[in-house]
């Protein structure tokens, strides 16, 4: 799966992710495979999910995002989804997903939080 | 506002492939357009069929292939009908299946929400297996009179730092 390297960008300790356009099973596996070899690239701490793309989520998108949480939570980092629409960041705030991500509106990349240097 | 309406139905037959998961959303909304649903009812219902339809990928056929049916129907009070039918292992226990977060498919990191969020975005879901013989999922959304705004209900999630509860 070398395709679209483009839509994954590190950022300081930051790693975004471009969601496409309809987050599914389909195209689950796809992103999980290349987000996680990023993940080890020894500088990502955080990972950014940019829903500005994505009009459709199911829950295979939650699958995404708790799989990625679980591999960089132990490390300290922090997961963030940014530019979701208004029934994306519904669906991520209903299922709970709000407990172990920040959803935030108006972020791009170009305004990342400053990382937090505190944390182990 | 009509009150009555020709009766419709659809019924559609496909392989039980990943990619086809976009395809049952398209032609669900494509049938449900007629009614001049809300966006946000139509992106409910596409919701729906999209977890049933992976549910029968991933968990009816394992990822390996075979047929999924769907089948739906708009009555002339303008509710919905739609089932999605596998002929793969069925389903042991449905009541726990059915269990907010409950996931046989941890190695692919499945979020055990799909029959949450079918609950959630229907107005009504029946769910019956035979082990060995398959899974029919029957959900229904009425589109009649008013349509609310309303707030998706999905049983709270906890997750705690592992991502699980």
């Amino acid at each position: 799966m070398e395709k679209k390297m483009e839509e994954y960008a590190i950022i300081d300790d930051y790693l975004c992710i471009r969601m496409p356009g309809e987050v599914d099973h389909h195209g689950a596996a796809g992103i999980r495979e290349c987000a996680d070899r990023l993940i080890l690239d020894d500088k990502v701490k955080n990972i950014v999910f940019d829903f500005e793309d994505t009009t459709f989520m199911d829950s295979s998108g939650l699958g995404i995002i708790i799989g990625r949480y679980r591999k960089i939570s132990c490390f300290g980092g922090k997961v963030y989804a940014i530019n979701a629409n208004e029934r994306i960041s519904r669906i991520l705030k209903a299922s709970g997903m709000s407990s172990i991500i920040e959803i935030l509106t108006g972020w791009s990349t170009s305004t990342l939080p400053e990382s937090d240097k505190d944390t182990v | 506002m009509e009150n009555e309406y020709t009766k419709n139905e659809i019924c559609l037959e496909f392989d039980a492939i990943s990619e086809n998961e976009g395809l049952a959303r398209v032609v669900i909304a494509a049938f449900v357009a007629r009614l001049d649903p809300a966006i946000d009812a139509l992106e409910d219902v596409k919701t729906a069929v999209s977890e049933a339809v992976t549910n029968a990928v991933i968990h009816g056929y394992g990822e390996r292939g075979g047929r999924v049916v769907m089948r739906a129907a708009i009555s002339a009070d303008k509710e919905l009908s739609v089932e999605i039918i596998d002929s793969g292992v069925g389903i042991a226990d449905v009541e726990q299946a059915m269990q907010p977060l409950f996931t046989t498919g941890l190695a692919n990191e499945r979020s055990g929400m799909g029959f949450s969020f079918m609950e959630a975005f229907m107005d009504r879901l029946e769910v019956e297996s035979h082990v060995g013989e398959g899974t029919c999922v029957h959900m229904w959304k009425s589109f009649g009179g008013r349509q609310e705004e309303t707030e998706p209900v999905l049983q709270a999630a906890v997750w705690n730092r592992s991502g699980r509860v």
